[in-house]
């Protein structure tokens, strides 16, 4: 990533609320480079810092120490209206006392625009959230995802370099939050502006962005695309946040990127290993439930142990394992019509594990 | 094929003699309640209507009577005590001039109640503000603070104003002890004593309802409007002095009114020559021994704070229907 492709840069950052003994540590040295045209999302559980970082990118609040830059210049210190970052808030705030129209306009007039101007990037505007017949409601007077995309629409309407949304879709129904997915992902490839995307829902996060920060008690833990974070999670808390995951103590034989690994069971299996990680050691990893499957013998199985339980999901089944080696095991089978199910509960089964299957986590 | 369906909308119900039984219960239940509601608001419309219409009635008809000659009414018609309002007749040739005098006090009570209101605002709303801006806790004492003054008798609390800047009182005291002045400015029986006197009585009463207002204040939407450039004097104009609008006009008219009717304050702070229309009236009633006249000017007063307000009620609904 060079340079020139850096839209945000948070380097170091810490924020501590309170003093002396009471003090919080919102955020704790956090440094992520966030790239232009990027759908950057930061996920994780509520207190995380994730929305007191997007509150310092916008200005709400000011670093207690770290710097953050914009395009290349420090912006740290700068007041809300002095930073080409516009926000979407939780809440929507929409202004009550001003129609849908004069709400979107208001960042434009605010900026002097001449009036003509203001005129034709709202109307612009109105047809790219399609609410061109509500131009003049009242804000109280549309329904909660019109005033959603009220509130999009006004924060897009200055053409602001990064637009950061504060979980805009959580006041929302399911039907609507999909719909919305679709929506804000259209908008951003259309308009070209970088996205800081804030939530704790991780199919949300998974399915909208270009890269996840998953953030936990103001760090944060891992950065990379989904799949990356989905596949390749190095933290027990990411593994657990983000899917499902069976966790298992082991022994690692060899490090590098793919290093060798003994389970419980005695089973050697190739496994990634986080970068930098030395070999001999004992360690946790991470497997999902859907990249292992079952086998009826123990031959070639990695692992063995007896079927507890079977549940159906609709989409797919889970089947508990307890382990011969000890703890438990789930499996994940995607269901397919004409397949019958052959397993009972108390039958001693095998778990095979594909290839790459097997994730070495940092603790 | 379509055949008219018979109608079923309940919320117009056709007079169907199955339905109009149940419509008597609600029709019985409907009258019942506008007869408690009646009942239980009678004591409050008899005050009302004794003291409050009861002297105003009085007042309408000794404005039309003759002045008595040592107070009081004569039962006969006249037009002198309106006459007088806002004409005067010379006592030498008798040609009928303006009332220069009375104009003089409409005009300095008119001028001096909104320099008071201004002044309310200008103090009450930063202090509305801090409070509204308090914790939860702390918000409650200073609400407290501010309710203080009440306690004593308005006639004290003037009395105390004068001791602070009469020509021997704290202020010029110890400006002059300080050598900052040489003789002690002359402060007591100037408008200006009247409007401090006006605004230190009335400021609670532009404070709380600011309060209110501030109170239920989104300050999410400050914060919104920070984000679309808006500097803090603009997210005052367009964001705060809007949403605040209510409470604005309730302190205001709060203030306003009794500005206008005012008797003591002019009276202990602005001497007899600094009168407002409140002495005015009081005078017509006692040492000019001109009832009508006194009635009349009563009433006048009722006019100028009922045109007031209707003004003012014209501009919140134009901007309220411009909102629509």
């Amino acid at each position: 990533m060079t340079e020139s492709e850096i839209s945000i840069r948070v380097s170091g950052v810490t924020k501590t609320f309170g003093e002396g003994a009471s003090a919080f540590h919102a955020l704790s040295d956090v440094s992520v480079d966030i790239r232009k045209n990027e759908f950057f999302t930061l996920l994780g559980p509520s207190g995380c810092g994730k929305t007191t970082l997007l509150r310092l990118i916008a200005g709400f609040d000011h670093p207690t120490s770290g710097r953050i830059e914009l395009d290349g210049e420090d912006i740290s210190q700068l007041a809300p209206f002095q930073r080409p970052v516009n926000t979407v808030f939780q809440s929507y705030a929409l202004f009550p006392h001003m129609t849908v129209a004069q709400n979107i306009g208001f960042g434009l007039e605010m900026l002097d625009r001449p009036k003509a101007e203001v005129a034709a990037t709202v109307a612009q505007m109105l047809s790219l959230v399609r609410m061109e017949a509500l131009a003049d409601r009242r804000t109280d007077q549309i329904s909660g995802g019109q005033q959603q995309r009220v509130a999009l629409a006004r924060a897009l309407a200055p053409h602001p370099k990064v637009l950061l949304l504060d979980e805009p879709l959580s006041a929302l129904d399911y039907k609507l939050r999909k719909d919305m997915q679709i929506e804000l992902k259209r908008l951003q490839s259309e308009t070209g502006i970088t996205f800081v995307f804030v939530t704790h829902d991780q199919e949300e996060a998974l399915t909208m962005s270009d890269r996840i920060a998953v953030m936990n008690q103001g760090t944060i833990l891992q950065i990379g695309s989904p799949r990356e974070i989905y596949d390749r999670p190095e933290q027990r808390f990411v593994a657990d946040f983000i899917g499902d995951s069976n966790f298992l103590e082991a022994e690692l034989l060899t490090g590098g990127a793919s290093g060798r690994l003994r389970l419980g069971s005695g089973h050697e299996i190739e496994a990634s290993v986080p970068e930098g990680m030395t070999a001999p050691r004992r360690v946790s990893v991470s497997i999902r439930p859907e990249h292992a499957a079952l086998t009826s013998g123990a031959e070639d199985a990695a692992l063995t142990g007896t079927l507890k339980e079977i549940v159906y999901f609709g989409t797919d089944t889970h089947y508990h394992v307890a382990l011969g080696s000890g703890g438990s095991f789930i499996v994940r089978r995607q269901n397919s019509r004409g397949v019958t199910e052959t397993l009972e509960p108390g039958a001693a089964v095998g778990i095979s594990l594909g290839p790459r299957s097997v994730q070495v986590l940092r603790d | 094929m379509h055949a008219p369906k018979p109608s079923v909308d309940a919320s117009h119900p056709a007079p169907a003699p199955a339905r109009t039984g149940a419509l008597n219960l609600a029709d019985e239940a409907r009258k019942r309640e506008v007869r408690t509601s009646w009942l239980l608001s009678a004591p409050a419309l008899l005050v009302l209507v004794t003291a409050a219409s009861g002297p105003l009635l009085i007042v309408l008809v000794y404005s039309f009577l003759a002045a008595g000659d040592y107070g009081g009414v004569v039962w006969s018609l006249s037009g002198e005590g309106w006459f007088k309002v806002f004409l005067s007749r010379d006592i030498f040739d008798d040609t009928v001039g303006i009332a220069d005098a009375h104009l003089t006090i409409f005009w300095r009570s008119v001028r001096l109640s909104m320099l008071t209101t201004l002044i309310c605002i200008a103090l009450g709303f930063p202090t509305a503000w801090f409070i509204a801006t308090r914790s939860r806790e702390s918000r409650n004492v200073w609400l407290f603070l501010i309710t203080i003054p009440f306690w004593t008798n308005l006639l004290i609390r003037t009395f105390a104003i004068m001791e602070v800047i009469r020509s021997e009182g704290i202020v010029n005291t110890v400006l002059m002890t300080a050598g900052v002045i040489e003789r002690p400015i002359q402060m007591m029986y100037t408008d200006f004593a009247i409007l401090l006197g006006m605004a230190y009585v009335y400021l609670p009463l532009m404070v709380l309802p600011l309060y209110a207002a501030m109170e239920r204040l989104d300050f999410r939407l400050i914060e919104a409007a920070y984000d679309l450039y808006a500097s803090r004097w603009r997210v005052l104009r367009r964001i705060v002095v809007p949403l605040v609008k209510p409470g604005l006009i309730a302190g205001s008219i709060l203030v306003f009114i009794p500005s206008l009717g005012a008797y003591v304050t002019p009276r202990v702070l602005g001497g007899g020559k600094n009168m407002m229309l409140g002495n005015l009236i009081e005078l017509q009633f006692g040492q000019g021994r001109n009832w009508p006249l006194g009635a009349a000017l009563s009433l006048t007063l009722l006019v100028i704070v009922m045109v007031a307000l209707i003004f003012y009620v014209r501009i919140v609904q134009k901007e309220a229907a411009s909102r629509e």
